[in-house]
C-alpha cells in the first residue's frame, strides 16, 4: 500500500483487491491430513530408531532394507516433507511480504523439500535393492 | 518483511505530568498515550491523577473526568457508555477492551491506556478504522436473496435462529482484530476475526440464499486462511464472543463442500 496509486484507492477497493484466489482449502486440508498421518508414522519411526540403537551397520542395513520397514520409512519421508513444505509456505506468507523475496523463499523451500525427499527415498531404495 | 521495531517518529517519549487537582480525595494514577498530528512531535505518555471519589467507577468515567476537569485536549471516542456502541475500544492495562465496561478496580496499580494496537493513529486514543470497516463491508453484511421478498417477513425456525447466537452480538469495536498477530502482519489481505465472525453470521443464516457465493469470496489463502487459531480474538472480545470458533466453522464448511 505504499505507492501513491494504492493510497488513493478507496479502502473497499483495496480490500477487494484482485478478489478471492479460490484456493487455500486444499492446502488447509492436506496440512491436517499429513498432521494425522505424521502422528502414526512418527511413532513407527521412533520404534524403528529405538530398535536400531547400538546395533552394527550390517544390522541397520538389513532392517532398513526389509520391505515393511522400508515402506514405513518412505511413507514417513513423504508425509513429513510434504507437511514441512506446507507449513513453511504458511510461515513465509505470514512474514515475507515483498514479492521478490517471497517468491525466492517459496522456490527455495520447494527445491529444498524435493531434494531432501528424493535423497532420502533414494537412500532407502538403495538399501532395499541391496546394491 | 515484518517490522519488529517502531519507526523513529513513533518512538514514545515521557510526556507531561499533570498535577493533582487541589481538594482531591482518593487519586489514581493514569498514564495515557498522547499524539497530536499537528505538532510534529513524537507520541508521549502523559500522567494524570484522577480523583476516584469524584468520578464513576469505569475507565471511561475517568477519561471523561480528565477531559472535563484537567485536560480538554485529550481525544478519544465514546458514545453509549454501556458496551453496545463499540466506540471506546482501546488498550487498557495491556488488553484490548471497552473503556466503558472495564472497571478501574479490575486494573492493578497505574492504569495504562494506549490506542488499539497496529492501527494508524488519528489523534491520541483515536485510531483509523477505515480499513477495518471496509473489510466488514467486503463480506456484504446483509441478507442476500434471489427469491422475491415475501409479503411479510422471511421466516426462520427457532432452531435456525439460535445458530445466530454468539455471532449477531458483535459490536464491531475492533478489539479482536487488533489483538490478532496475524492481522498485525497482514491487515491488508487478511480480513481479521471481526469481519470473519460477521461473515459466518450471514453464512449460517437460514434465510440467506448466497451461502456458496459468500464461501467463494472467503476461499483465499490470505482472506481466511491467515487465521492460525491463536485465540487472542476470543480472549480480547469484550462481549465474550468467540471469533476463532466462527472462523473454524467457515473452514469446516469449505472443507465439507470439497471433501
Amino acid at each position: 500500500m505504499s505507492t501513491k496509486t494504492q493510497r488513493m484507492r478507496t479502502p473497499l477497493g483495496r480490500v477487494r483487491g484482485h478478489g478471492a484466489a479460490g484456493s487455500g482449502t486444499t492446502h488447509f486440508w492436506h496440512q491436517r491430513l499429513t498432521a494425522v498421518s505424521n502422528v502414526v508414522l512418527t511413532i513407527g519411526m521412533i520404534v524403528v530408531c529405538i530398535s536400531l540403537l547400538g546395533r552394527n551397520h550390517a544390522y541397520v542395513v538389513q532392517i532398513l532394507g526389509s520391505p515393511l520397514v522400508a515402506i514405513l520409512v518412505m511413507l514417513f519421508i513423504v508425509s513429513a516433507v510434504y507437511h514441512m513444505r506446507l507449513g513453511m509456505q504458511v510461515i513465509i506468507e505470514d512474514y515475507v511480504h515483498d514479492d521478490l523475496p517471497k517468491i525466492a523463499c517459496l522456490m527455495a523451500t520447494t527445491f529444498f523439500c524435493f531434494a531432501i525427499a528424493f535423497a532420502s527415498l533414494f537412500a532407502i531404495l538403495k538399501l532395499l535393492s541391496g546394491v | 518483511m515484518v517490522q519488529l521495531t517502531l519507526p523513529k517518529n513513533s518512538k514514545m517519549t515521557e510526556g507531561k505530568v499533570w498535577p493533582k487537582l487541589s481538594g482531591s480525595v482518593e487519586t489514581r494514577e493514569f498514564r495515557v498515550y498522547r499524539w497530536n498530528p499537528d505538532d510534529g512531535a513524537n507520541p508521549r505518555i502523559d500522567t494524570y491523577h484522577v480523583d476516584t471519589a469524584d468520578c464513576g467507577p469505569m475507565v471511561l468515567d475517568a477519561l471523561i473526568w480528565i477531559k472535563t476537569k484537567v485536560d480538554a485536549s485529550l481525544t478519544f471516542r465514546r458514545s453509549c457508555r454501556e458496551g453496545i456502541c463499540g466506540s471506546c475500544s482501546m488498550n487498557i492495562d495491556g488488553v484490548n477492551t471497552l473503556a466503558c465496561t472495564r472497571g478501574m478496580d479490575e486494573v492493578d496499580g497505574t492504569v495504562k491506556i494506549y490506542p488499539l494496537p497496529h492501527l494508524q493513529v488519528i489523534k491520541d486514543l483515536v485510531p483509523d478504522l477505515s480499513n477495518f470497516y471496509a473489510q466488514h463491508a467486503s463480506i456484504e453484511p446483509f441478507l442476500k436473496t434471489t427469491t422475491p421478498a415475501p409479503e411479510k417477513e422471511w421466516r426462520q425456525s427457532h432452531e435456525d435462529r439460535t445458530k445466530l447466537d454468539g455471532l449477531y452480538e458483535c459490536i464491531l469495536c475492533a478489539c479482536c482484530s487488533t489483538s490478532c498477530p496475524s492481522y498485525w502482519w497482514n491487515d491488508d489481505r487478511y480480513l481479521g476475526p471481526a469481519a470473519l465472525l460477521q461473515a459466518e453470521r450471514w453464512i449460517v443464516d437460514s434465510r440467506d440464499e448466497a451461502t456458496g457465493e459468500r464461501l467463494d469470496n472467503l476461499e483465499d489463502p490470505f482472506r481466511l486462511y491467515r487465521c492460525h487459531t491463536i485465540m487472542n480474538c476470543a480472549k480480547a472480545c469484550p462481549k465474550g464472543l468467540n471469533p476463532a470458533k466462527a472462523i473454524a466453522d467457515i473452514k469446516k464448511a469449505l472443507v465439507e463442500r470439497q471433501v
